[in-house]
């Protein structure tokens, strides 16, 4: 049978999930990435996961060099980046064999077949070729020999074969845009930009696109290619959008911050990965009068921000888990002198190098209680990409307001991840004075304000003000040295009750979906906002009387909280680590809840809680 | 700028705190805090302006007592926190203040990079060659064999010489004093605040209780003219109590050698004449040890670039200069689409 297929031959879909996955050097992010800001441009809601190997190329063709890149979108909120895709792109057998048991049974695979070689078979460990045996009968396969088409369509162009094979993943975009009835053009003039110096590049990539295309529109198939059309995603505010991922986010979040409190900014930081794009962002920021500065540790890094906190300005300093372990004593230094300072922690999966590239938030303890002494300290959290914006601003106020450090968690997802965003107008956003101290009368560096119980911040270079801090107690009185007992009480004391009165300048706990009281909650922070948010909605379609509570202040916790906590008779906890949240809980409220734990490295999937609400709620499926 | 017409002369009192000194007495700090008070003043220092940085151990204490702004850190951390000090405002004029266990154990790696960096700043090591405040145990500058409460039966490894590392990490200046030598270390000092950059001078240090005399066999005063040689650029580099001793480059050896004028021919002429901005020279002074050479004090190398401090601001204010800080621009910019 041969079907022709023609553009009126769509599918609708509410949503759906594709992963690209090939090898580290077959261009999948990228592909992904391009797809996604199609996506975007054409209205449709969306969520991206790109989960690549530590290596950076690791052996052609091997199981651990597989790079992937998932992108769930719809005409409906995702919120997630999908739990099973719908549609995988595998461009060699690799790739197929990592990415099968995701997907959904009776999925579509693209495979190029070209990469299907004895060579690739081997290294991916297959012993039978799966495309030749029924192995992959569950799924509807498109074996197509992308390699030697995607020659054919650049042949014109001169390249060399490797340059030439490198088309892959651009033929494979125009055959996946056709797909789902995307327009090319957005992709095309970004290849002409992209390559504006080596034309042939261009026209390259630019043909292969379009044969890709081209095959999916003229293609005599015997198994039917199927086309799917995902519309727009209409219930989303007016205004101006663009995708942003969580690591961007953030950094212009604290620009925005600096901007609206104006108080310059100076990052401190040291690369690791899944936090290093802060400090690329951050860098190129000159303008604003960002000062970055790469330090030789990380523990030289949280310095350098303190000592310009010291100074006058807003020190910040962005790490993942096994920096923010270097920089602790530093930010004890920081409590103790009553400095701000914003710490950013994109946390991955541990303990020690763990698994840098992978998520989890298991540094929960580390940020709340993992320094020495009585250390306390604002603790965040940002629970999508665009949340880190906001986010960023408030550590910002919150560090200068209160004199004090703010410790913000993101993560390898949210910070990788893209999301449609709406964009702010930093006209109309609300400022906040930042004050530096001047007035010589009855001066000491620790006079404090009576309701915040902020210290003064007094910058050197003021007349009138000279003063020596450090990190030895300071005379509540005079803020000179001081051994004395009592007094290290009565400071320890206000410490704490400064980090406590926080609690009356931060939201709320709100429900974020369904009611206050009830049967069951499930509570979560961080990135896992978006899948339990799906899976509550799913589970109240089917009548479980559940809610959704998400808390994004971590330290101090909102007033509220123990009640909201306390008006549901069953609680779960879902996080991605081994109960942190669960037991600060219970340390706070002897909250007694039903943790749902995941330390995969990967996110939860909406299938994952949703599975935890049906058997708390005692419903079975 | 601040304005210095009708303001008065500050003396080395004007920057004595209110607090009391807590080092032992006797202790070699005292000297050099009395120095340094002595420098500010000398060089027209204004205070508020003035920040003075430390780490942790004895000296690291030295910013309660100097009536300026002042930052007690962490162990071994100062130069990063001062870095961060000089990146925030550079107008600020930072002495950073560490111990031989400070400077070079704990911190060593930020000392290295502090150098190399060139941050502008003077940073001063008090070398005692022991860990002082934690109670005498030996640290990287003790000489083989020194017999502490961690190494009862002698330290094994071997010290390394401040100045040498110094040098070796990239420092476009390098001197050394000593405690007791009032004389000479405010003009040493001076010097180093003059330079623009990391300005690094070692002082050694006498820890009355955990290591006493260590220096002795060539600081003590009436011998002082024989061990000791205070270089100066341009100079030759003579010494001894009768300015006939000298020293000179064995060109086949290359090496140092000490020679006495008016001995085996020698004449003023065979004295090296020392240059600052000479890195190799500088190299090998550092390394003299007494007796056998005269322990060489002053401003060994002085070599300036632009420091870090600059270059950074520098690109800040390149960048200003050319684009607009519109923040509403910057996140727009890209792919963006609008719903209606
Ligand atoms: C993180 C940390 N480790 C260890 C110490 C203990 N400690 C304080 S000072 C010091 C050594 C100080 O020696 P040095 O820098 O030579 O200073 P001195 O007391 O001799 O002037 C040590 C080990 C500390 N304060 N902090
Ligand atoms: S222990 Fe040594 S270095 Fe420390 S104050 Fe006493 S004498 Fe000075
Ligand atoms: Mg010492």
């Amino acid at each position: 049978m041969n079907v022709q297929t023609t553009a009126q031959n769509f599918d609708e879909l509410d949503s759906v999930c594709v992963r690209f996955a090939g090898d580290s050097g077959d261009g999948m992010q990228l592909t992904g990435d391009q797809f996604s800001v199609v996506t975007a441009l054409e209205g449709s809601d969306l969520s991206t996961f790109p989960d690549f190997p530590a290596e950076i190329r690791a052996p052609v063709g091997t199981t651990f060099g597989v790079s992937a890149f998932q992108i769930n979108f719809g005409s409906v909120e995702v919120s997630t980046a999908g739990d099973e895709p719908d549609v995988l792109v595998a461009m060699n057998p690799a790739a197929l064999k990592v990415s099968l048991e995701g997907l959904r049974k009776g999925g579509v695979i693209v495979v190029d077949e070209g990469a299907f070689n004895k060579r690739n078979l081997d290294k991916a460990g297959y012993e039978e070729n799966p495309l030749e045996n029924d192995s992959l009968s569950d799924y509807q396969v498109q074996k197509l020999d992308i390699t030697k088409m995607t020659l054919e369509s650049v042949k014109e162009f001169g390249l060399g074969k490797k340059d030439a094979i490198r088309s892959k993943n651009m033929w494979t975009l125009g055959l996946i845009l056709w797909m789902f009835g995307r327009q090319r053009k957005p992709i095309t003039d970004w290849l002409e930009q992209k390559f504006k110096k080596i034309p042939d590049v261009a026209n390259a990539n630019i043909a292969a696109v379009n044969a890709g295309h081209a095959y999916g529109e003229t293609a005599e198939v015997s198994s039917n290619l199927r086309r799917y059309h995902v519309g727009r995603h209409t219930t989303e505010e007016a205004g101006e959008y663009r995708t942003v991922n969580g690591n961007q986010a953030l950094a212009w979040g604290l620009v925005a911050g600096s901007q609206l409190g104006d108080i310059p900014l100076m990052l401190g930081t040291y690369p690791i990965t899944p936090a290093s794009a802060l400090l690329h962002t951050l860098s190129e920021l000159k303008e604003y009068g960002v000062v970055t500065f790469q330090a030789e540790d990380e523990i030289a890094a949280v310095c350098g921000a303190i000592g310009a906190s010291f100074a006058g300005q807003l020190g910040v300093t962005s790490s993942s888990g096994p920096g923010i372990a270097l920089k602790t004593e530093a930010i004890g230094l920081a409590i103790s002198a009553e400095l701000p300072l914003v710490i950013v922690d994109v946390q991955r999966a541990g303990p020690s190098t763990g698994l840098p590239t992978k998520t989890e938030q298991s540094d929960l303890y580390q940020a709340v209680w993992g320094r020495n002494g009585d250390a306390p300290i604002v603790v965040l959290s940002a629970s999508n990409p665009h949340d880190c914006f906001d986010v960023g601003i408030e550590a910002v106020r919150l560090a200068t307001k209160y004199m004090t450090p703010v410790m913000v968690l993101s993560d390898g997802y949210i910070g990788n991840a893209s999301e449609p965003w709406k964009i702010p107008d930093i006209t109309k956003m609300e400022k906040f004075t930042v004050k530096h101290h001047t007035d010589p009368e009855g001066f000491h560096p620790f006079l404090r304000d009576p309701e915040t119980l902020a210290r003064v911040w007094a910058k050197p270079g003021t007349p009138g003000l000279l003063h020596r801090v450090g990190g030895i107690e300071k005379d509540y009185d005079s803020g000179h040295i001081s051994y004395d007992a009592a007094n290290h009480q009565k400071m320890s004391d206000v410490r704490a009750a400064k980090i406590d009165g926080i609690a009356n300048d931060i939201p709320l706990q709100s429900v974020s979906l369904g009611d206050q009281g009830g049967k069951l909650a499930v509570v979560g922070w961080g990135s896992t906002r978006g899948a339990i948010h799906q899976a509550v909605k799913r589970a109240r379609a089917e009548d479980i009387d559940v809610s959704h509570v998400h808390i994004d202040n971590i330290w101090p916790l909102p007033r509220n909280l123990e009640e909201v906590l306390n008006s549901y008779d069953n609680v779960i906890v879902a996080e991605m680590n081994k109960g942190q949240m669960n037991n600060l809980l219970r340390a706070q409220y002897l909250l007694d809840a039903h943790l749902l734990s995941k330390v995969s490295g990967q996110p939860f999937k909406i299938t994952e809680i949703l599975d935890c609400i049906r058997e708390q709620a005692g419903v079975s499926k | 700028m601040n304005e210095q017409t009708d303001v008065k002369k500050l003396t080395f009192k004007d920057f004595e705190t209110d607090q009391e000194v807590r080092w032992c007495p006797g202790c070699g700090d005292y000297a050099i805090l009395k120095a340094v008070q002595m420098t500010l003043a000398n060089i027209g220092a204004t205070p508020e302006n003035t920040v003075f940085v430390s780490g942790i151990g004895c000296s690291s204490r030295f910013p309660y007592y100097v009536e300026t702004y002042g930052f007690h850190t962490i162990h071994g951390r100062a130069p990063a926190i001062a870095t961060g000090v000089k990146l925030a405002n550079p107008e600020l004029d930072v002495w950073l203040v560490t111990g031989d266990g400070d400077g070079l154990s704990i911190g060593g790696n930020h000392m290295l990079h502090v150098l190399r960096r060139n941050v502008n700043m003077q940073i001063m090591l008090f070398n005692n060659e022991i860990y002082g405040l934690t109670k005498g145990q030996y640290s990287p500058t003790s000489k083989q064999g020194t017999k502490s409460p961690s190494t009862p039966f002698g330290s094994v490894d071997l010290p390394l010489t401040p100045c040498s590392f110094a040098i070796g990490a990239g420092a476009r200046f390098v001197a050394r004093g000593i405690d007791t030598a009032l004389k000479a270390l405010p003009g040493t000092l001076a010097r180093a605040k003059e330079h623009n950059g990391a300005s690094f001078i070692e002082i050694l240090q006498n820890c009355i209780v955990f290591n006493d005399k260590t220096f002795e066999h060539f600081t003590l005063k009436k011998e002082a003219a024989n061990t000791q040689i205070h270089v100066e650029h341009g100079q030759p580099m003579i010494y001894g109590k009768e300015k006939n001793r000298g020293l000179h480059f064995n060109k086949d050896k290359f090496a140092l050698e000490t020679v006495t004028i008016g001995e085996d021919g020698i004449t003023e002429d065979d004295i090296l004449v020392h240059d600052e901005t000479n890195k190799l020279m500088a190299q090998m002074l550092v390394e003299l040890t007494a007796p056998e050479f005269p322990v060489v004090c002053g401003v060994i190398y002085c070599d300036p670039k632009e420091s870090y401090d600059d270059a950074v601001h520098k690109q800040v204010e390149v960048a200003k200069a050319n684009k607009k800080a519109d923040f509403n621009a910057l996140i727009r910019q890209g792919r963006t689409w609008t719903v209606e």
